[in-house]
């Protein structure tokens, strides 16, 4: 077995479970914008506890489908060009979520803040969900040809598997960020987000537990079904400790049931990085689709030093934003009464300025 | 239009765009570090005003560019998996180092800059915008890297059709990046230099047409104050400074691109004739540059074009240095392309309905010409107004005229538009290959590509036009909002920025002065919310 295809497989499997943990609660904050919070502080609240963070969680998923395209660009070109239309929709959900985090307190209009907080949680629908259908089709096979394209229409990827996936990365972001809101925020935020919690974790975990052992059917190794149960212990033992008020072990013990089921999921797919559903002939290995090992030599070492160095900074921002954030933190959206209050580029007007008279 | 076509209109329209926000934000980025330095070494509170507002504006435009980023790294494979296939052994490596080297640090830092003015204290505080825009920086290099190498394909051996890096120093200092690097980065900084520009000298404009400023008997400016939160007499300062900061950018980024420049077009010459002969739609061997060409500057017949005005020697100074060297023209470039890499396109089926047809090696001059123009155009006008606008503000007035103001705010979108022929000319002049032949190696070099080949071959055309329309209509609303809200936040001045300044009850003014430690544990507000 190659060494460096293989190390660059755990490596990648590495950087989907920092993006699943860590963008996990972000999306399903993004979500929760919506479903959870009530009123305009809530969503601040919400949003707050994200704010610092969000964009460098991001990048995982950037770092994780740069590094495919480096390390496997067989695997990179096959998935996602015979994603085509899913993949634009996560594109589109993802540009309207970023830019709404940003742009949604710049105007103080309850119209512009709504239509915000609807791009924030469909975005982040949208995103968990095509990125948890994408990640269970590369685990349980896409109809490729011989050269590795997709057959049949632009649909044709379709299967159960993608809703499962999809289904289970966007139930395990909600209950995520409830319990990442229980640790962050304070008052009643933190205490509704606690219960939901309790009351949610044992049903929205079922979809990626139903893409765990979907996958292990398939292709499934003693040490990965082994794997699944400790999933499974990491679930009930989230659950226990959110019950016991422990929010920030919970938060933990849920974090180990992702890692537990990307792990499982990965290592059961192994060595196999994408399965053809049309003839086995055809499936994308870490053997078929790698680079050279010059190349995943260079960006081992490049790995090596680059990703516990991001680990480090990403775990100081956490730091420096520990504080539990709570409505009393939130600062009141005063509009500013602008310098320049006339359209006067292109009109003529020549009156002295409206802006002088103040309010 | 087939498959192909419009992957290219997808690529080109994406790009374009993305690469309007981005030298702002590269440029900006760096002109606002260099503002909160001031302000942190001298205290004075203009420098943190201007960091403040500057940094506003920094900000709405910097998620546009890292929202339009991501569609740039999703769509090698989506619609160009032929040509990730071919070039992914050397090309996705500086991609993944991009985001792990300069993402990550651009993307943790920025939010520790944003939510942090409390949380750190100052001087980290300034680090991580330092940091952040270091990250930019090394954005930038990774991707010059990655596209110098389609332009210029170096370090690589071919390994069952399909190149292979062996040499990663040589694809990380190949030389076309080398002066693409610094060229991309002044061209960022004109961007910046002309924003800041126009903003201050409408503000100064703004400021004494609204009668705030008035200009006494010796022609001197007397700074006044109105009844508007921030519009006071420092307020005056923070537009000159930053008046006088912008022009200085925008005439030193320049003379960057100019020098950086000059080395790209004789590095072109060399590794790919065919673009610079068809920069100057050149059709026969010769010195001249062309001042003006008419014709048909049609790809296919090159004989119909005219060169109406021509300076003699200028052609050969771009190319080589002297006056006298014959640079060659399309006609004799041609012969050698077509012995060189064949007249049709090979009879295989990545290159669907186009198999066998024959190649057009002669890029679309009309688009070359004048990209080539526009670029070199835009950014002299941008570097002359820039010099006028010192002088003619040397004593501290800007003119009543409105019509000045006019250009000055408009003269904005002058670098923008060098920045996008720039790029424009350098792609399409690639054309019609995606990984452009060394000319210079001996016989036939294999490490190329043709873009007709390159697209994905499992993506149906109604896919790519479905992309095209979703993306195309989802950047122009979001252009309407961001220029929208640039202007909200460019007519509301530093207030808008500083809400401290409109409501000095908020406890912000003490935290700086007294350079507020970390984390302090009461209930006071956020520094910064959303």
């Amino acid at each position: 077995m190659e060494l460096l295809p293989t190390i660059w497989f755990v490596a990648i499997a590495v950087l989907w479970t920092g993006y699943l943990f860590l963008e996990g609660f972000d999306l399903g904050v993004g979500m929760l914008m919506k479903l959870f919070a009530r009123n305009n502080t809530d969503r601040r609240v919400l949003l707050n506890t994200i704010g610092p963070v969000w964009d460098g969680n991001e990048v995982w998923l950037l770092t994780a489908a740069g590094a495919t395209f480096a390390a496997f660009p067989l695997w990179y070109a096959s998935l996602f060009s015979a994603l085509y239309l899913p993949l634009l929709a996560v594109l589109a959900a993802l540009i309207f979520r970023a830019v709404a985090f940003e742009y949604r307190g710049k105007v103080d209009s309850e119209r512009w803040r709504n239509r915000w907080d609807w791009a924030i949680a469909v975005g982040s629908f949208v995103a968990a969900f095509g990125i948890g259908a994408a990640l269970a089709l590369t685990t349980t096979g896409l109809p490729l040809n011989a050269n590795g394209d997709r057959s049949g229409g632009p649909m044709s990827w379709f299967s159960g598997y993608a809703l499962l996936g999809g289904f289970g990365v966007v139930a395990f972001a909600l209950v995520h960020a409830l319990a990442f809101l229980a640790l962050k925020t304070d008052g009643d935020v933190r205490h509704r987000a606690r219960s939901w919690f309790v009351r949610l974790v044992p049903f929205a975990v079922l979809p990626m537990f139903g893409w765990m052992v979907s996958v292990q059917f398939l292709s499934g190794k003693p040490w990965t079904w082994a794997l699944v149960a400790a999933g499974a212990v990491a679930v009930i033992l989230a659950w226990t400790l959110a019950r016991a008020g422990a929010e920030g072990r919970a938060f933990g013990a849920l974090g180990g049931f992702i890692v537990c089921a990307t792990a499982s999921i990965f290592g059961a797919a192994f060595p196999v990085v994408i399965p053809s559903t049309l003839d086995p002939a055809f499936n994308l290995t870490i053997s078929n689709a790698s680079s050279s090992d010059y190349t995943l030599g260079l960006m081992s070492i490049v790995a090596a030093v680059g990703l516990p160095l991001v680990i480090a900074y990403q775990s100081w921002t956490y730091w420096v934003f520990r504080r539990r954030v709570s409505a009393a933190h939130i600062p009141e959206a005063h509009g500013f009464l602008p310098a320049i209050a006339a359209k006067v580029l292109i009109s003529n007007d020549n009156q002295p300025a409206a802006s002088t008279k103040g309010d | 239009m087939d498959a192909l076509e419009i992957a290219r209109w997808q690529f080109g329209i994406t790009t374009v765009y993305h690469f309007m926000m981005v030298p702002l934000t590269i440029g900006l980025g760096l002109v606002v570090a260099i503002m909160q330095t001031i302000w942190y070494r001298t205290g004075k509170p203009e420098y943190l005003r201007m960091t403040k507002f500057w940094g506003k504006l920094f900000l709405i435009n910097f998620i546009m560019g890292v929202a339009t980023g991501i569609v740039q790294e999703f769509q090698f494979g989506m619609a160009w998996s032929e040509y990730s296939r071919f070039v992914g052994d050397v090309f996705g490596a500086p991609l993944a180092l991009e985001a792990l080297l300069a993402f990550f640090v651009e993307s943790t830092f920025l939010g520790l800059w944003i939510f942090g003015w409390k949380q750190l204290k100052r001087g980290v505080h300034l680090a991580c915008l330092w940091i952040a825009v270091i990250g930019s920086v090394f954005s930038a290099y990774f991707i010059i890297v990655a596209n110098s190498w389609m332009q210029h394909p170096v370090g690589v051996e071919m390994v069952d059709g399909r190149p292979v890096m062996t040499d990663a120093w040589a694809v990380f200092t190949n030389n076309t990046a080398l002066v693409a690097v610094p060229h991309t980065l002044f061209g960022a900084l004109a961007v910046a230099g002309a924003f800041l520009l126009g903003i201050a000298w409408y503000h100064l404009w703004r400021r004494r047409h609204d009668g705030i400023d008035v200009v006494d008997n010796n022609g001197k400016l007397v700074p006044g104050e109105a009844a508007i939160p921030g519009r006071d007499k420092s307020d005056y300062t923070v537009w000159m400074k930053s008046l006088r900061i912008g022009a200085v950018v925008a005439m030193i980024s320049f003379a960057g691109t100019a020098i950086t420049g000059d080395l790209q077009g004789k590095l072109m010459f060399e590794q790919q004739p065919m673009k610079m002969a068809a920069a100057e739609a050149a059709c026969h061997d010769g010195t001249g540059f062309s001042v003006l060409s008419v014709g048909n500057l049609g790809a296919t017949n090159c004989d119909d074009i005219v060169a109406v005005i021509e300076v003699p020697g200028i052609l050969s100074f771009l190319a080589k240095g002297d006056f006298t060297t014959e640079v060659k023209g399309v006609n004799s470039l041609l012969g050698e392309y077509k012995e060189k890499y064949g007249t049709h396109l090979p009879d295989n089926p990545l290159y669907g309905e186009r198999a066998g047809q024959e190649i057009q090696y002669v890029p679309v001059m009309e688009v070359t010409y004048w990209g080539f123009r526009m670029m070199i155009g835009f950014g002299g006008i941008a570097a002359f107004a820039a010099l006028l606008a010192l002088w003619v503000t040397r004593k501290g007035v800007v003119p009543q005229s409105k019509w000045l103001m006019r250009l000055a705010v408009f003269g904005i979108l002058a670098p923008f538009g060098a920045n996008a022929a720039g790029w424009i000319f350098t792609e399409m002049g690639r054309q019609p290959f995606v990984v452009a032949p060394n000319p210079d190696m001996n016989g036939i070099d294999q490490v190329f590509m043709f873009t007709a080949a390159a697209v994905s071959p499992g993506v149906s055309a109604g896919e790519l036009l479905t992309s095209l329309v979703v993306l195309t209509a989802i950047y122009a609303i979001l252009l309407v909002v961001e220029v929208k809200l640039l202007v909200k936040y460019i007519r509301g001045g530093v207030a808008s920025a500083m809400p401290e300044l409109a409501h000095p009850a908020s406890d912000t003014d003490d935290d700086d002065k007294n350079d507020a430690g970390p984390a302090k544990s009461g209930d006071d507000v956020l520094a910064f919310a959303y």
